[in-house]
């Protein structure tokens, strides 16, 4: 069958099967191997995209469930060449180690900062939670998104700094 | 690599055209809503349905709480999210926001529905017992038009209910009464796991009384969603310590856990026990306004 999305704003259309899973036709049919295929039970989170805004499992979504609608995966993070700030954030405070958790983790920060510029700990971790990284103890991740909120919340009262 | 077994796909554009569909395909046709228990099922080949009619489209019929007078609606597309964060909701049923706290976690909140759990009706998942505990009413449709039953009739047992086929649930009625509490306690692994042992409770007071109370456990054993002999010894009682007591050891009497990975027969009982006392004891005090 003929499915087709919006990834990253683009349109894509593919002939697939029925029964092939979000997180497959990313990487396998697309090439967009940002997206990680972990634990294949909606356990591990690293597979997190976003369709229509929410982060969702793509390993337990099928990607004819989001033809017509709206996916974003870790690739539509940077935008001509400037990396979004929870990126950053990863980067500036070592927000990973082996980085097979990093693509789930950070589109789950990019969604929570949306929503909440100004997230605790404990609201960083409860959005976080079903998610699982093996390398940082999870220490690292908090702190990076912690960087990227209040990075976003400097630039945002001091836009000609954030642009120089 | 879990990949579900060939099937066809259709995407419903109403209830009726779901309906429609599923009566021309029989009984090899599944619906699929938030995905997140029958994609798990379909990747193990436990399901292996020929056909999937994805509802997700249909939010505008389906996707819903209303808080009505003495009744609230919820449609079977609403999301497990939806159910968390509904202030209103939890203003008067306060039971959904406690279980949804602790159901899966916040992504797969995203997507999965209130309708896919109830249907799915797995031993430890959650809304089952919550929706028994506080007496909730099952719109089922179909090519004839709708029937109503309680959940104790929806929920025959483990990954049964009373959809038939060409059937679709499409919406939950729950009565809300005056001087009404509920609560819900769940003990799990790690966030976001199914329970070892949870249980809901609800009661309406009558003044200094019980006039009504019910109590459902979850992963403790089947057809527990509503624990029958727990209302009698509830009725009419004023609330206490020993009442509670005495209730918990009803809740365990009647639990019939399996030992597995996440604990001892012996643990899951005195869990059935301990987390009815713990749910009727803040159903109460809510009722009564302390809590």
């Amino acid at each position: 069958m003929d499915v087709t999305m919006h990834i990253n704003g683009e349109e894509v259309t593919r002939d697939i099967e029925p029964r092939t899973l979000l997180v497959h036709h990313l990487r396998d049919n697309l090439g967009m191997t940002g997206t990680h295929w972990g634990c294949d039970t909606s356990n591990c989170g690293t597979c997190v995209v976003w369709v229509d805004g929410e982060p969702v499992k793509s390993c337990t979504t099928l990607a004819a469930m989001a033809g017509g609608h709206d996916v974003r995966t870790v690739e539509g993070l940077e935008v001509d060449g400037v990396l979004d700030p929870v990126q950053e954030g990863f980067i500036q405070c070592h927000g990973l180690q082996c980085g097979f958790c990093t693509p789930g983790m950070m589109m789950t920060a990019r969604a929570l900062l949306d929503r909440n510029p100004d997230p605790t700990e404990a609201e960083i971790r409860e959005a976080i939670s079903g998610q699982i990284c093996r390398c940082t103890g999870y220490a690292t991740i908090i702190r990076s998104i912690l960087w990227a909120a209040a990075k976003e919340r400097q630039d945002a009262l001091d836009p000609a700094g954030s642009a120089s | 690599m879990q990949v579900p077994a060939p099937f066809e796909y259709e995407r419903a554009t109403s209830v009726d055209h779901a309906i429609a569909l599923m009566e021309r395909l029989g009984s090899e046709a599944r619906i699929v809503a938030g995905g997140h228990s029958l994609l798990p099922m379909m990747k193990l080949r436990l399901a292996t349905p020929e056909y999937l009619i994805d509802i997700n489209d249909l939010s505008g019929e389906l996707e819903y709480i209303r808080i009505g007078d003495g009744e609230v609606r919820i449609g079977a597309l609403t999301r497990h999210r939806q159910l968390l964060e509904s202030d209103e909701l939890a203003a008067v049923l306060p039971i959904f926001r406690d279980a949804e706290r602790v159901i899966a976690d916040p992504v797969v909140r995203n997507r999965g529905t209130l309708g896919g759990s109830l249907c799915q009706a797995d031993p430890a998942e959650d809304l089952s017992a919550v929706c028994d505990t506080v007496a909730a009413q099952c719109v089922i449709r179909g090519g004839a038009g709708e029937r109503v039953v309680s959940m104790h009739e929806f929920h025959r047992g483990p990954y049964e209910t009373a959809v038939g086929d060409g059937e679709m649930l499409t919406e939950i009625r729950i009565p809300i009464r005056p001087h009404s509490g509920s609560a819900y306690h769940k003990v799990e692994r790690r966030a976001g796991d199914w329970a070892i042992a949870s249980a809901g409770a609800a009661v309406t007071m009558d003044g200094d009384t019980i006039a009504d109370g019910r109590v459902g456990l979850c992963a403790v054993g089947p057809n527990l969603t509503n624990v029958e002999p727990i209302s009698a010894a509830l009725r009419g009682q004023a609330p206490s310590e020993e009442l509670y007591a005495t209730v918990g050891q009803i809740a365990a009497d009647n639990a019939s856990p399996v030992a597995d990975t996440r604990g001892t027969v012996a643990y899951k009982t005195h869990l059935a026990k301990e987390l009815t006392i713990r749910s009727l004891r803040k159903a109460v005090a809510r009722a009564t306004g302390q809590g």
